[in-house]
């Protein structure tokens, strides 16, 4: 078992008045892409959002790479390494690809063979590059979104259901980007509703049901265990297979 | 050359190249095209105006923060210059001095003002900049011994922006090159400059952090930007631009009070003007601000003649609803008309065109 990139321990998170996230505990292994699964509304895309400091634990603390980042800026965390794909495709509308890409290049300039191996993984950045990034597609903007995070190597992915509303032919692009994404060593935190994609790309899993870890342990035991899946996603026998 | 001078950023649609060539040559020869002193004021207003509302776009377009306090860092300019020329004499020396001055305390200002409130929400913010604003005007009115009051102050430029100094003994192309001729040209010089120096910094690294913080200041964060600290530059960039432009009209009147630079009326031709020409465009900034400039100098006189030109004709009713007096309610015709019809403003409406 490789050692701990990021770990969770006892995490708490209120948002407003509502307790959303009640000790949660997980660790995310360095080189590995770990799978974060759960209904709509256990508390994955807080989770990640906590660790990116957009909404503050209340309790609990969250170590990354050896370091406390619990009370750091999101900025701060951001600069630490870990890099963040929201759900929403977070790009930048009126920017054009470029420029977005550009935008998460700390160098000031982007490295030309890090740049084709990104338009290896997603060749429709190559042929927009010059386009505004609104007048996207849903499929090309999600992978803007994966790419800009990408564009330079960082110690940590967090990406938030990137196949969401996404037709099955790009889901399969996607999903062999990120097995591309995991050759490279990157290590991966990824939330995720497709049951189909989780299995196919998960090393490790943590489900998580109210706002509490109720599983952790390899992806491929979750995925040979059908009463387990139903148990704890709600999957029917044949769901997703 | 051209690529380098616009930072990249070319007008992106061929109306729209043609205006701007068209704005620019009218303003570099103004002195020989329009001789007379009225077209020479309402160019060098238009010069001013654009890069005051070229500086308010780089904080409302670009950034999307709304402050209410651009005109006080117009007026911190104007009363620079103009304390220090009252005070110390018509020499370079204090104007330099004076303008460095105001440069500085606007920009200082600008920085107190963005650290301590470009952390709350937008409409806050807004209300915390008109609230300073509006104490900086009733300040300047009341510390009369400094600033002259609601008189303002009034001063003599150095000798060789005087319309009594003449650079040639013959005309220049039938036109004599007086110290207000060469003060047109150093205020068009340093405006053209400005508005150069603006389009880099809006197509530079530090342009785009602003653009994606107006899209989204969260995913603006989450890349590593500090948000406060980037708005914060906009601020003092922004609040220094419009120094300049502040100091540029207090030498071109040889006087400042608080109706030319404070009041909110400024305030509301700047968004006007920002509106009118199109958001998040520094082109939109120069045409928004010729438009309305000669609107509000040649509206009213040609209003003024139609309305005598239907009176003579014996028609009723017409001639009252175009009197001069009526100017301001037809620029508000025009204005909803524009918004209307050019929501993007006239530069989005132009580039649309080209799809």
């Amino acid at each position: 078992m490789s050692d701990a990139l990021l770990r969770l321990e006892g995490v708490n998170t209120h948002i407003g008045r509502y307790h959303i996230l009640h000790g949660v505990d997980f660790t995310v292994p360095r080189g590995q892409l770990t799978m974060l699964l759960g209904r709509n509304g256990a508390g994955k895309t807080t989770s990640l959002r906590t660790v990116m400091g957009l909404w503050r634990a209340s309790k609990g603390r969250v170590i990354f790479d050896g370091q406390d980042i619990t009370q750091l800026s999101t900025p701060e965390i951001a600069q630490a390494g870990i890099a963040y794909v929201p759900e929403n495709m977070g790009i930048f509308a009126d920017l054009t690809v470029r420029e977005n890409l550009l935008l998460a290049a700390r160098q000031g300039d982007l490295d030309t063979a890090r740049l084709k191996w990104i338009f290896g993984l997603f060749p429709a950045l190559e042929k927009f590059w010059s386009l505004a990034a609104g007048s996207l597609s849903g499929g090309q903007k999600q992978m803007l979104s994966i790419a800009r995070a990408i564009v330079e190597p960082r110690k940590l992915l967090l990406i938030d259901e990137p196949t969401k509303g996404l037709a099955p032919a790009i889901i399969m692009n996607m999903i062999e980007a990120f097995r591309e994404l995991k050759r490279s060593g990157a290590t991966i935190l990824l939330v995720e509703q497709n049951f189909t994609a989780a299995k196919l790309l998960g090393d490790s899993v943590a489900v998580m049901d109210d706002g509490r870890i109720v599983h952790r342990g390899a992806m491929a035991e979750l995925a040979e265990d059908t009463n387990l899946q139903q148990r704890l996603l709600g999957l029917s026998m044949d769901a997703h297979q | 050359m051209l690529h380098s001078l616009l930072s990249g950023d070319y007008p992106r649609s061929r109306p729209l190249a043609a205006i701007l060539l068209i704005i620019l040559i009218g303003l570099a020869l103004t002195p020989f095209l329009f001789p007379g002193s009225q077209p020479l004021n309402t160019a060098a207003k238009v010069c001013i105006f654009i890069i005051l509302v070229a500086s308010y776009d780089l904080l409302l377009g670009y950034t999307g923060i709304v402050s209410f306090a651009h005109t006080m860092f117009y007026g911190i300019g104007g009363y620079g210059v103009a304390i220090a020329l009252h005070s110390a004499g018509p020499h370079w020396g204090p104007l330099a001095l004076g303008a460095l001055s105001a440069l500085v305390l606007a920009i200082l200002l600008a920085l107190v003002i963005g650290l301590f409130s470009l952390r709350v929400r937008a409409i806050f913010f807004a209300m915390i900049t008109l609230a300073v604003a509006s104490a900086f005007a009733v300040l300047a009115s009341q510390l009369s011994d400094i600033t002259g009051g609601e008189d303002g102050l009034s001063f003599r430029g150095p000798a060789l922006l005087r319309r009594s100094f003449q650079l040639f003994e013959e005309p220049v192309f039938g036109i004599d090159i007086t110290g207000k001729v060469l003060g047109y040209y150093l205020l068009f010089f340093i405006a053209l400059g400005l508005f150069l120096l603006a389009l880099r910094v809006v197509n530079s690294p530090f342009g785009r952090v602003l653009q994606a913080i107006r899209e989204n200041e969260f995913r603006a964060e989450a890349l590593g930007y500090r948000v406060v600290v980037y708005r914060s530059l906009a601020n003092c960039l922004s609040a220094g631009m419009a120094a300049c432009a502040g100091m540029l009209t207090a030498l071109w009147n040889d006087y400042t009070n608080p109706d030319t630079t404070l009041s909110f009326a400024i305030m509301i031709d700047i968004l006007l003007m920002v509106v009118i020409g199109g958001m998040g465009t520094l082109y939109g900034a120069a045409i928004g601000a010729t438009l309305f400039i000669i609107a509000q100098n040649y509206l009213q006189v040609l209003m003024g003649q139609l309305s005598e030109a239907l009176s003579a004709a014996g028609i009723p009713l017409l001639p009252l609803l175009f009197h001069a007096d009526r100017w301001f309610l037809w620029l508000g015709i025009l204005f909803v008309l524009s918004v209307y019809f050019f929501p993007t403003g006239i530069v989005g409406k132009l580039r649309s065109l080209r799809k």
